[in-house]
């Protein structure tokens, strides 16, 4: 375990560019925290923090200079390593008939700076769907192999998460080739950094770092704790796969559909949701493309047969994507889809808590409509 | 062999109008060997710019030289594949999916029960079975549809019914004076079927309702959930288990399917809007 | 050579009825044989027979306008349960699709022996009205028209 200073932050961005990653950290954009291209560490949401409640999401100033004071925004990991737009292939026609060109793979290289826990959670979440279980996606490995991550240990919980009833979090324990603390002090701003890999290490080696004394470990266990004991809200995960399975009829389902807009912005903010489309497009030249696009769910013809939609009812998409979430994915992949980011509750423009939910069933396990 | 990500270039040998709405289309392909598949798999077949459709193979698995589909004209792609005429090309790619389970039918009476376009997927298992025709005991083929015109295969069917190692009934919905067959529903020709219930393995391929019925009534015959199959379908849009489409509870039917025993099917089954 | 009670407890339908019922109803059975596209009944015509088909095929017809089959009935299947349930009138056309032997049951015989005794009435509502319902279900499976063309457009 190292520390370093703030003031040599911008060391490890340096090292990381020497490298030729392309930093994408934390900024604010459009009053929410973006994933962008980061030079400096100025351009981070310095003295920034956010209110997040149901429904709900401000950016407002802290009374120092943290660079990483919030907690998470819209989007996630998943718009760099599985994107919301991505073309397949190419074709033309030819005299005999067509010709397909493959899409060549070529992703630049990232480091992504500040990963949080919830997050580091989702990425080994989306590695098990794109990469472990069944057919892997080549494109997606590439991203990924090709990545180096910085997590962050929050200091601040976000208002909506609920990392420690999912056990993912808030301290990083797995998946970064370093992991930062921040720590503020009256008069001093530093970072206690802890090697994941050997790569990290390298990188490391590089810094202006000071060996962290005994003080310097138990204040970065602390400020954990302290976010620890801060959650916003909380999952009751016991048996929840079970609870599920066995009340696919439950009237909670009417009575949150009732509520659910289907508008599938939680499928977009949340860091684990992966479907996707593909969408065969053409122009008047004869050439054609396949791309590949984020879907979800929630749309009334995601799932049809050719008697029609298969999940017509609000009722019946809310119920797949919440069973899915937290029941089938740890069929399907061996863990559970939700990472307790907290983000679908924030961003839900009718405030639906995925937690209040389970908690509702739970509480009325076995009733029928 | 799977072709996974981008479809490869296959001809179009021949094809074939079955009704109003529905062609049998041969496909050969273009510079690289044939694709072996298993009968009950799917290939995803891409017309150029119209998109792609998942596909049951119905041919002849000993001939994997030529892929052989048939298709009803639903929507744009379907239309662009139905509209194929010789010498055109089609993309395929696949066969993706889990097939029927021929090779837990020795010595059994292999039942098959169709309705409609889904003769087109148990077609393969009826080629297979007569390959090897002493392996099983009774080859019985159960076929439901509309109307008589809209029956697939019927010169296919008429040679089957013609052998003796092969039963065939046919029903239909509705019919007019000139049809000489049953009318009614599918399940009531397997009340009459005379099943052997102990000695059977079952395969069912039709619109889910009727599966549902023709599984029930073959459950009544006798026969155990475990030996009976049947094919799912889904809107299958990357086939390999990662657009998320043509999940079925925990189950992606692209891959975990198409093809189901009842056991495992039967508790998923009942969830409406599942 | 078999009785009429013999060959009605080979009936499906009429399988574990007592042999007292049985006998009753026998006595108002006989043997007939239809020749290939002889009309069993038809539509209009008062209801006072039923029939257990013991070969051949028989198809049931409605006029809409041109003549649509809307369902046979084969060896083992009763034909005929208007005669129970009032108005007693015909509702389909009944026509041989090939030589048919069956037992014809004088209907309106049994109406009375029913009134009489009306256990022999209950055995005899209850197995109508399983034909009933099973003919309603299989009625009802194709009104949804599973094998006709898809409602709305999906996507691709």
């Amino acid at each position: 375990m190292r520390t370093l200073e703030r003031d040599s932050f911008d060391r490890l961005l340096e090292a990381l560019q020497r490298r030729g990653y392309r930093v994408i950290g934390p900024t604010v954009r459009g009053g929410a925290i973006a994933y962008e291209p980061v030079d400096r560490s100025a351009e981070l949401p310095v003295g920034v923090t956010e209110e997040q409640e149901g429904g709900t999401y401000r950016l407002r100033g802290r009374d120092d200079q943290a660079l990483f004071g919030f907690a998470n925004g819209p989007q996630s990991w998943k718009r760099l390593l599985h994107p919301p737009r991505v073309r397949v292939w190419r074709a033309r026609r030819d005299p005999d008939g067509f010709e397909i060109q493959p899409e060549p793979i070529d992703p630049p290289k990232w480091a992504f700076l500040g990963v949080r826990s919830c997050d580091l959670h989702a990425i080994r979440a989306l590695d098990r769907t794109m990469l472990e279980i069944g057919h892997p996606d080549p494109a997606y490995r590439a991203r990924r192999e090709g990545t180096f991550i910085v997590a962050l240990n929050c200091g601040t919980a976000g208002g909506t998460c609920f990392c420690v009833s999912m056990d993912t979090g808030p301290k990083a324990t797995f998946g970064f080739d370093l992991a930062l603390t921040e720590v503020l002090e009256p008069d001093r701003h530093y970072f206690l950094v802890e090697q994941g890999t050997e790569l990290g290490g390298e990188v490391l080696a590089e810094l202006p770092t000071a060996e962290a004394g005994e003080p310097e470990r138990e204040a970065a266990q602390r400020i954990v704790e302290h976010t620890a004991a801060s959650m916003g809200r909380e999952m009751e995960a016991d048996g929840l796969k079970e609870l599920l399975y066995r009340n696919y009829e439950h009237p909670r389902w009417d009575e949150v559909s009732d509520r659910c807009l289907t508008c599938g912005n939680c499928t977009m903010v949340c860091p684990t949701c992966f479907c996707t489309d593909v969408e065969d497009v053409t122009d008047l030249e004869g050439n054609a493309e396949r791309w590949q696009r984020w879907d979800s769910c929630f749309t009334v013809d995601f799932t049809h047969i050719q008697g029609g939609s298969v999940r017509s009812s609000s009722r019946s998409r809310y119920r797949q994507w919440m069973t899915h979430k937290l029941a089938t994915w740890w069929d399907q992949f061996g863990t559970s889809g939700c990472v307790g980011c907290g983000r679908c509750i924030t961003w839900c423009p009718v405030a639906i808590d995925i937690t209040e939910e389970a908690a509702a069933i739970r509480a009325t396990d076995g009733e029928k409509r | 062999m799977t072709i996974a990500d981008v479809p490869e270039r296959f001809r179009v040998a021949s094809s074939r109008r079955e009704n109003e709405d529905t062609w049998t289309v041969e496909l050969e392909p273009v510079g690289r060997q044939g694709l072996d598949f298993a009968p009950g798999q799917f290939t995803m077949l891409y017309a150029f710019g119209a998109g792609e459709v998942p596909i049951s193979v119905s041919g002849d698995p000993r001939r994997p030289g030529t892929l052989v589909h048939t298709v009803r004209a639903v929507g744009a792609a379907t239309r662009a594949v139905c509209a194929v005429r010789e010498g055109d090309e089609l993309g395929v790619r696949g066969p993706f999916g889990r097939g029927w389970p021929i090779g837990d039918a020795d010595d059994l009476d292999v039942v098959l029960v169709a309705g409609g376009l889904g003769l087109a997927p148990l077609r393969s298992v009826v080629y297979a079975v007569l390959a090897e025709r002493e392996r099983y005991r009774r080859l019985v083929l159960l076929y439901g549809g509309r109307t008589p015109d809209q029956l697939l295969y019927r010169d296919e069917l008429a040679a089957w019914s013609g052998r003796d190692d092969v039963e065939v009934r046919l029903i239909v919905d509705a019919a007019d004076q000139t049809w000489h067959g049953q009318v009614g529903v599918v399940p009531a020709v397997v009340d009459r079927a005379e099943l052997d219930g102990g000695g059977a393995i079952a395969m069912v391929c039709g619109p889910e309702v009727m599966m549902r019925y023709a599984v029930e009534a073959l459950v009544t015959a006798g026969l155990p959930a475990e030996r009976v199959f049947l094919s799912m379908e889904r809107n299958m849009r990357c086939a390999v288990g990662h657009c998320g489409h043509c999940q079925w509870g925990p189950s992606f039917v692209c891959r975990d399917g198409p093809v189901y025993s009842w056991s495992e099917a039967e508790p998923w089954f009942g969830i409406r809007e599942l | 050579m078999k009785s009429i009670a013999d060959l009605l407890a080979e009936v499906p339908t009429f399988v574990g009825l007592s042999e007292g019922h049985r006998e009753l109803i026998a006595g108002c059975g006989q043997n007939v044989i239809f020749k290939r596209s002889e009309y069993v009944f038809r539509e209009g015509e008062p209801a006072n027979t039923f029939f257990a088909i013991r070969r051949g095929s028989v198809a049931l017809e409605l006029s809409a306008p041109s003549t649509l089959v809307i369902e046979t009935l084969h060896a083992g299947d009763v034909l005929g349960w208007s005669w129970l349930f009032a108005p007693y009138r015909i509702r389909t056309d009944a026509r041989a699709m090939e030589e048919v032997h069956a037992i014809a049951f004088d209907g309106a015989c049994l109406r009375e022996k029913c009134e009489a005794d009306h256990d022999l009435g209950y055995e005899l509502m209850k197995r109508f009205a399983q034909i009933i319902t099973a003919r309603m279900q299989a009625t009802r499976l194709r009104l949804l028209d599973v094998y006709g063309a898809p409602v709305a457009e999906p996507r691709s």
